[in-house]
């Protein structure tokens, strides 16, 4: 089973207003995807769907081989997915989410940021989760801030913290909402730098991003989303070098800090 | 018009003022001690659109919040013990009245408190697995506590002034225990000099505590 999460017309609507049009996307084992499009296109909301952050109005994602939810057919004939609450928060556990605004709790160190959710949800001793969020903030590189509050950090060490955060839960997959768009240009290049070192260990990784040379470096496949559908995809070589499609051209030559050839790291 | 001052007098009635004092502390806090906690259920209640209870809390806050004391503190200690047919002594009426309004106040301290907090710090719950009750016990009412430390010392000693109307049910706190001494002994002026003085030394320590628990348990913000 190589497939971690699969998404299958997945379409999302505010109201009367489509924001997703008919998704499908696979990620597989070990994978970093990067969503690449201008804002509006749908990126982020495409990414709150696949951990219930926000709710799907139609479609269907598999995690890990399995369907979310429960499908049934209304009177009209219509497939339909109900989701329980109960069964979203299991869901939730085993996907990571790291958020543009980091969202640490302010209230608790780094490590206790880390230690709280091993310990409510998976069910650690605190002794199990602080060794656990030891690892992870070193993974990060952050280990020596772990007696920090969240106030006394950079924002790229509070992104770290975040980073580790997520991983305590053991994920099958990371999702990263725009990580570095809320950093000062400066500190985008630490956060850039673990998230690299993450994929390269083999995580899987699902990442929303304007940072194209990332894209393009690190990543396995790309996909440019335009107006609520995967307008282009493929390797980073394919959509970022040489797109097929012109709105994808467009969207490129309107990106002023990434300029082909890129110098591969 | 020179006034001939004498407070020998009125402290010779000191103790007698005192006990007043401490029948008004007793008050205050039997009254916080009700009024936090159901406060406090009342606000997440209502914050939590918990259900049919909501529609309650909405009910009790607004129409106890918007009451007259004076007016809540007779219709306890008179009109209550004929609804319920038992009587009531006028601590445990008082009490009530008080309890009554402030829990009012204190479910909307804690719904400003907990919607102050960003949606954000709920998301990031969220997102690591935890159901509600969870997030709202260790992520969001640790940081809305904290923050409604000094509206709830400011709380305190509105309830503290508020027990002061206790004595038109002839309950024997501080204000009504000297206008007593002060009939007996025509000394009003020094009278109500010496119980400002009192108030102010408990309250001013009441709100110094406040002031050295908010900034111990400040969370650092950038």
């Amino acid at each position: 089973m190589n497939e971690v999460l699969r998404l299958e017309g997945l379409t999302k609507s505010y109201g009367n207003v489509p924001v997703l049009k008919g998704i499908d996307l696979t990620v597989r084992r070990g994978e970093t995807v990067c969503l690449i499009g201008a804002s509006g296109s749908g990126k982020s909301t495409l990414l709150r769907c696949v951990n219930f952050l926000g709710y799907p109005t139609s479609g269907r994602i598999f995690l890990e081989g399995k369907l979310v939810g429960r499908e049934i057919t209304d009177r009209s004939g219509t497939k339909l997915v109900k989701y329980r609450e109960a069964e979203l928060c299991s869901v939730r556990a085993h996907v990571g989410m790291v958020f543009q605004q980091f969202n640490l709790f302010p209230h608790m160190t780094a490590e206790e940021n880390v230690m709280i959710a091993p310990i409510k949800i998976r069910g650690l001793t605190k002794s199990q989760a602080r060794d656990l969020a030891a690892v992870h903030l070193k993974k990060v590189g952050i280990l020596e801030k772990a007696r920090s509050y969240p106030g006394q950090l950079s924002g790229g060490q509070q992104q770290r913290v975040a980073i580790a955060r997520a991983l305590a839960m053991e994920p099958a997959i990371m999702l990263f909402d725009e990580a570095t768009s809320a950093l000062d240009p400066e500190l985008v290049g630490e956060v850039l730098l673990a998230m690299r070192q993450l994929a390269q260990d083999g995580t899987t990784m699902l990442v929303v991003t304007h940072e194209l040379g990332f894209a393009y470096n690190v990543a396995h496949r790309v996909a440019f989303l335009h107006e609520g559908t995967i307008h282009e995809e493929g390797t980073p070589e394919e959509v970022l070098v040489k797109p097929c499609k012109s709105r994808t051209q467009d969207f490129l030559r309107g990106h002023t800090t990434f300029r082909m050839p890129e110098p591969k790291l | 018009m020179a006034y001939d001052w004498n407070f020998s007098i009125v402290l010779h009635y000191l103790p007698k003022i005192l006990e007043g004092g401490v029948k008004t502390l007793a008050l205050a806090g039997s009254s916080i001690a009700i009024a936090a906690p159901v406060g406090v259920l009342l606000g997440i209640v209502r914050h939590q659109r918990v259900p049919f209870l909501r529609v309650l809390a909405v009910i009790y806050i607004d129409f106890f919040r918007t009451s007259v004391a004076l007016v809540l503190i007779c219709w306890c200690y008179y009109a209550l013990p004929v609804l319920i047919g038992v009587n009531l002594s006028t601590f445990t009426a008082v009490t009530i009245a008080i309890s009554l309004q402030s829990s009012a106040y204190m479910a909307e301290l804690t719904r400003a408190g907990l919607q102050s907090i960003s949606v954000g710090q709920w998301e990031a719950g969220r997102a690591l697995g935890m159901p509600g009750r969870t997030r709202l016990r260790y992520i969001i009412l640790p940081q809305a506590v904290r923050r409604m430390i000094p509206v709830f010392f400011l709380l305190i000693i509105e309830i503290a002034k508020t027990t002061t109307l206790a004595g038109v049910v002839t309950y024997p706190e501080i204000v009504y225990e000297a206008y007593r001494v002060a009939t007996e002994i025509y000394r009003p002026i020094e009278t109500f000099t010496i119980v400002g003085a009192v108030c102010f030394i408990f309250l001013f320590t009441a709100s110094r505590i406040a002031l050295y628990l908010e900034r111990r348990f400040a969370v650092v913000e950038r």
